[in-house]
């Protein structure tokens, strides 16, 4: 095809040059309607915008005394209209043609009436108040016996239309939807649609009708009402889950290939409406497991079915993975999904290793695993030359950011936002920035000089949270108060050499940032007097580039650091030169220092150091004025009158009624603007939203924790069954055990490479590891152990002896392995060595923390870790009851108090991590809401809560640990891990890490080496 | 749902432009020109997505394209269409055009501007996606201008004859014939019969 065009269009210089007599089907073509040749030909002739814009002009005059020319006939003005369409998509404005399209769209034959209703629908928009002329028209069309005219009047319905109008054509539709033929009725339900997106409750009678297209006996009709369904399911999937059979043999007869062979596309039957099927399936699926059920296999049919030869394939099969990974899981499924996922990633094609990394962005939640594999692929599509694949790499990046690989993410980040130019993408990106470097900086340094680079960059365009965030940050600081005097020193230091650079020039909002932390904090610096920050500051005062609205912060700055500053004459200086300044705002800065700094003592205490996170006391009432007002009373001034009062009495002499229904709305509190220093207003600004910030830290995606809930046990196995090998090897760090799995898959890809590894490559290799840290080991055992190894004493036969050791979460983890191995000897044999193992939850280390309801407002209030969750429940699980006592049962919480529908809960990790938590019910949801001192123990603990989703769900089975009879839980009580061994046990045949001892009738003499730990 | 569909040459002026969102007649140039800014500065070699600008609607909406010599053909759609289903669908709408005028080139475009809204307005309707199948859509344009052309020849008839020709209805399509047996008829909704 395009080859064809091509050729076409090769031809197209001579074509322009030669003139109309020219054989040719193109010159007959132009021929055709000439004048608008003509037009077009001296469009393309010219060379400058101004030129076409006088051509266009001349052309357009010229158009309008023809069109109101009474003369013209309805022929002629079909022309016009062609001609003004075209003008009018250059960017020219034909609006006296827009009644002439109405009148033709009226009067014309079809052949007018149809450029006449395309003029309309390209010329007017919804609110158009020519409009309404149409409406007659359309209803009078809509009536017609002629198809042609019928079809025209829907189109023009569906594309634009008076929503007051809707009632006038709306029954007359409705009588489409029973038209005998199906393009009719076809249009009528994408016209109906049209009113549903519009105007909802106008339609809300018709549903009925909806259903009745989706049962239509064309197949074109009903792939028309799945628009309408899409959308409403969209909207509100819980009320169609009753169509999803319907949904599903619709999908099995269209996959099965029972539509006509019509339908078919390159040998594929109906494919967009498989697309639409799809999608539709994973509305109804999500979160709903036996909505879900229904769907399998038809899933699996169409993945099956989706052979891979031509691009419409990859749209269904891309589809098919999104809905398989939206509904409820089932692992067969999702196996095969990402098998598919693979096929995108790894395809040379560019569009499809598009979609391959979104849907990779996409499963990342359930599945890191996934990522990990294409781990190579994505390296090297971070440096592919088309900056979209890039950027959504670096999107598929963010979702899997945690502390570890935060700073290569970063870094691959602002390499991306320094060559972008696009203000969307900046906006975009740097929002992403700011939100992980808050979330994981390592240090900071590093957080400075991130925070540095996207407030160069992201400039004026980024939005205003960030730097809002970003101060809020320094001024609240942490727990610890050295940190945090550190981190502020670093940023006064750091922003102290970037105002060193000449001929620089930074966004204003980084320079306000910038003036803010040095007002705050200059005091801090060491060598650096508040002098020179002054000095600095003024000069930046007096610099082109600068807006009034930053040198009102720049001039708060100023007027915070002049108390501590031992000489002046820079302050003087700067009020001299502002106090006459044209900017009242700069004005009345420069005369509130002014005044200030006549009186250093009483400044002091106005502005003191350090206290911008410190509440300002308000005297609202304004008591100190008392004495001036009465005086002035005395002496016949008019008492106050408030804002609103003066109102009413000016209204009530106007005697106009009024309108509003509430009586008047009043502006806010008068006293704000009397608030005084701009210094003390501004910090009072930046504090103040500190429950916002802790919300959106919960909202943003947190993977630990999460990843394992559906996902397979794709990698953690494999490094048990590295490291059970070691048992000798002393516990490794955390760090490095994900270092090596990582290199693990690495050395496989390598083998099958050959061995032909270049540099490159194994710099793309470090990138890898560094970047893919932490993934998929989130949930890694952090116990420690002390005291390798002991010895028991010997043992009688027919004795009991008991060994006691003691294990202990250091940090919280959700679910962990003790193994270890126990070599003995009976008398007179060689040793035997008896392996075993013990999973452990986080749920064994958890015991309920029993404290009052007063202590737990307290405790509450002292928590600064806080994760929250809505969770679904069904009906019948939603009493409060029964919600609290699985709670009670299954984590081992305390119940301190009930109140209504709230319930508090609390509970210790030992030794002593206290968690709090607070839940209600509301309808069918249970909103969850933790605390806790420490920062990861709150998302295990809501973990562990949807793990044991029996009590939300009775379907989900609960996992329920297996432990070894042998091995009694002697940790019950106070987690001590207890290893029994009688004389007596009995073998037990279970492979691998169950403890096994050996029947020895004769006096036995046991060596217990030690239970060893291992992650 | 579709937002609007442009057709420009590589020179960035526009041959086609059909919105299917209420955007001011301003904000319409300017799409035209921000898409074309960012359709032309790409190579032949990169992927057939972009995000779309500010002006478009932000981080939900795409612009998928098609470049054919001198033309692209760029739909700006939303989150709830298929990225391979829309390019796939700009690929039928061209080869439409291709059957329809017979070795489509751009002088077509221009020229048989209304024509080429006639046959978008067989695809997509109100920014909904309406016909997929070449064959259904040339059948419907054909026997438009069928009943077109025999409208305007009988101009000077007797009023009765115009009529007569005005009733008539477009043929029927027989591509339904066998639908009996499909039963697409939905088993689950005996209430709707």
């Amino acid at each position: 095809m395009s080859d064809i065009v091509e050729k076409t269009l090769t031809a197209l210089p001579g074509l322009f040059l030669q003139n109309q007599s020219a054989s040719g089907p193109a010159a007959a073509k132009a021929s055709f309607s000439s004048r608008l040749g003509g037009l077009v030909r001296g469009i393309t002739a010219l060379t400058s915008k101004h030129e076409e814009e006088k051509l266009i002009q001349q052309e357009l005059s010229n158009l309008k005394a023809t069109v109101s020319a009474p003369t013209t006939t309805l022929k002629m003005m079909k022309e016009c209209m062609v001609r003004l369409i075209y003008c009018e998509m250059l960017g020219y404005d034909a609006s006296f043609g827009y009644i002439h399209a109405i009148k033709l769209a009226q009067q014309g034959n079809l052949l007018e009436k149809r450029v006449g209703y395309l003029a309309v629908s390209l010329f007017l928009h919804e609110s158009h108040e020519l409009l309404l002329l149409l409406v007659n028209t359309v209803v009078k069309d809509l009536q017609s016996t002629n198809l042609v005219e019928v079809c025209m009047a829907l189109t023009i319905v569906s594309q634009i239309f008076p929503r007051e109008m809707i009632p006038a054509v709306l029954p007359l539709i409705e009588d489409k939807l029973q038209h005998s033929k199906e393009i009719i009725r076809r249009k009528a339900v994408l016209a109906l649609y049209k009113f549903y997106l519009i105007a909802p409750n106008q339609v809300q009678h018709i549903h009925i009708k909806f259903r009745k297209a989706l049962c239509d006996r064309d197949v074109g009709v009903m792939a028309a009402s799945l628009h309408i369904y899409l959308r409403m399911i969209k909207e509100n999937s819980s009320a169609y889950k009753d169509l999803t059979g319907s949904f599903v043999t619709i999908l099995k007869q269209v996959v099965g290939g029972k539509l006509p062979v019509d339908f078919n596309y390159h040998s594929v039957p109906a494919p967009w409406l498989q697309i639409q099927l799809l999608r539709i399936l994973g509305l109804l699926g999500k979160d709903d497991q036996r909505t879900s059920e229904l769907m399998y296999d038809v899933l699996d049919e169409s993945l099956r079915r989706a052979e891979l030869n031509h691009n419409v394939t990859y749209a269904i099969l891309f589809e098919c993975v999104h809905t398989v990974y939206s509904i409820y899981p089932k692992s067969e499924l999702l196996e095969k999904a990402a098998k598919c996922i693979g096929k995108f990633v790894l395809s040379p094609k560019i569009n499809l290793k598009y979609l391959g990394l979104k849907a990779l962005t996409y499963v990342i939640q359930q599945d890191p695993t996934l990522a990990l594999q294409h781990q190579m692929t994505i390296i090297e599509c971070l440096d592919h030359p088309d900056p979209i694949i890039k950027r959504e790499t670096l999107e598929l990046l963010y979702r899997i950011t945690n502390a570890q690989n935060i700073t290569v993410i970063v870094q691959k980040m602002l390499e991306y936002l320094h060559q972008s130019k696009e203000e969307y993408i900046i906006v975009n990106l740097v929002g992403k920035i700011a939100e992980l470097a808050e979330k994981y900086a390592p240090d900071n340094a590093w957080f400075i000089q991130t925070m540095n680079a996207v407030f160069s960059v992201g400039g004026d365009v980024m939005h205003p949270d960030i730097p809002n965030n970003f101060l809020r940050l320094l001024a609240e600081g942490f727990d610890d108060e050295t940190e945090n005097q550190q981190l502020r020193l670093y940023a006064v230091q750091s922003y102290f050499t970037l105002l060193d650079v000449e001929n620089v020039f930074y966004p204003q909002r980084f320079l306000q940032v910038m003036s803010w932390v040095l007002g705050e904090y200059s005091y801090l610096l060491d060598k650096e007097t508040p002098e020179e920050v002054i000095t600095k500051l003024y000069k930046l005062l007096r610099s082109d580039s600068i807006s009034s609205e930053t040198k009102a912060w720049i001039i708060a700055a100023v007027t915070k650091l002049t108390p501590q500053a031992h000489s002046s004459n820079i302050v003087e200086r700067l009020i001299q030169e502002f106090t006459t300044s044209l900017d009242t705002c700069l004005r009345q800065h420069a005369f509130e220092l002014k005044h200030l700094h006549e009186n250093v003592k009483f400044m002091k205490g106005l502005l003191p150091v350090d206290k911008s996170c410190e509440d300002m006391v308000v005297d609202a009432s304004l008591s100190f004025l008392d004495g001036f007002v009465a005086e002035e009373l005395s002496q016949g001034a008019a008492p106050y009158k408030p804002h609103h009062q003066r109102q009413e009495e000016k209204l009530s002499q106007e005697k106009v009624l009024s309108f509003e229904p509430y009586g008047l709305s009043f502006s806010s509190s008068g006293f704000s603007g009397r608030q005084s220093p701009a210094g003390i207003s501004l910090g009072s600004d930046i504090s103040g939203n500190s429950t916002e910030t802790g919300l959106k830290e919960t909202n943003s995606l947190k993977l630990e924790g999460i990843k394992k809930l559906w996902g397979k046990e794709g990698y953690l196995p494999k490094k048990e069954s590295k490291t059970g090998d070691e048992t000798e090897a002393l516990p490794v760090p955390q760090e490095n055990i994900i270092m090596e799995n990582v290199d693990q898959i690495i050395t496989k890809n390598d083998q099958s490479q050959a061995l032909t590894q270049s540099k490159e490559e194994k710099e793309k290799q470090l990138l890898a590891s560094s970047l893919f840290v932490g993934l998929g080991s989130e949930s890694t055992i952090n116990l420690i152990t002390e005291q390798p190894g002991c010895c028991l004493p010997v043992i009688e036969a027919e004795s009991t002896k008991n060994f006691q050791y003691s294990v202990q979460m250091e940090k919280p983890f959700t679910e962990g392995n003790l193994s270890g191995f126990i070599n003995y000897q009976v008398m007179d044999t060689h040793s035997v060595q008896l392996e075993f193992s013990v999973n452990l939850s986080l749920l064994d280390f958890i015991r309920p923390l029993k404290i009052s309801t007063e202590d737990f407002g307290k405790l509450w209030l002292s928590f600064a870790n806080d994760v929250k969750q809505n969770v679904k429940m069904s009906e019948s699980q939603a009493a409060l009851p029964s919600t609290l006592k699985a709670l009670q049962q299954e984590l081992r919480l305390h119940v301190v108090d009930i109140i209504g529908n709230e319930g508090l809960l609390a509970c210790q990790l030992l030794p002593s991590i206290p968690c709090l938590l607070h839940f209600r019910v509301h309808g069918d949801m249970l909103a969850l809401w933790f605390r806790s001192s420490c920062s990861t123990l709150p998302d295990y603990l809501l973990y562990q809560c949807q793990k044991v989703r029996a009590w939300i769900d009775p379907q989900v089975p609960v996992p329920i640990p297996c432990f070894h009879p042998g091995l009694t839980r002697a940790f019950k009580a106070e987690c001590f891990v207890s290893v029994f061994l009688s004389s007596r046990c009995k073998k037990h045949g279970k492979s691998g890490g169950d403890l096994v001892s050996k029947d020895s009738e004769s006096p036995g003499h046991l060596c217990i080496v030690y239970p060893k730990t291992q992650s | 749902m579709i937002k609007a569909i442009l057709i420009f040459n590589n020179h960035g002026k526009p041959q086609l432009s059909k919105v299917y969102q209420p955007y001011s007649e301003d904000t319409q140039q300017q799409i035209i020109r921000e898409t074309f800014h960012l359709v032309f500065k790409r190579d032949e070699n990169v992927c057939n997505f972009l995000e779309g600008g500010l002006l478009i609607g932000g981080s939900d909406n795409k612009l998928i394209y098609r470049h054919y010599a001198t033309l692209y053909f760029v739909f700006c759609v939303d989150s709830s269409e298929s990225e391979l289903g829309i390019l796939d669908l700009i690929q039928v709408f061209v080869e439409t055009l291709d059957k329809c005028f017979e070795n489509v080139c751009e002088l077509d475009l221009i020229f048989h501007v209304d024509k080429v809204h006639n046959i978008l307005a067989e695809m997509v309707m109100g920014g909904m996606v309406l016909e997929t199948n070449m064959n259904e859509i040339v059948t419907q344009i054909d026997a438009q201008n069928k009943l077109e052309k025999s409208e305007a020849g009988l101009a000077g008839a007797p009023a009765r004859a115009v009529s007569a020709v005005k009733n008539m209805n477009l043929p029927e399509i027989p591509r339904n014939i066998n639908i009996g047996d499909i039963s697409i008829k939905v088993p689950n909704l005996p209430s709707f019969k």
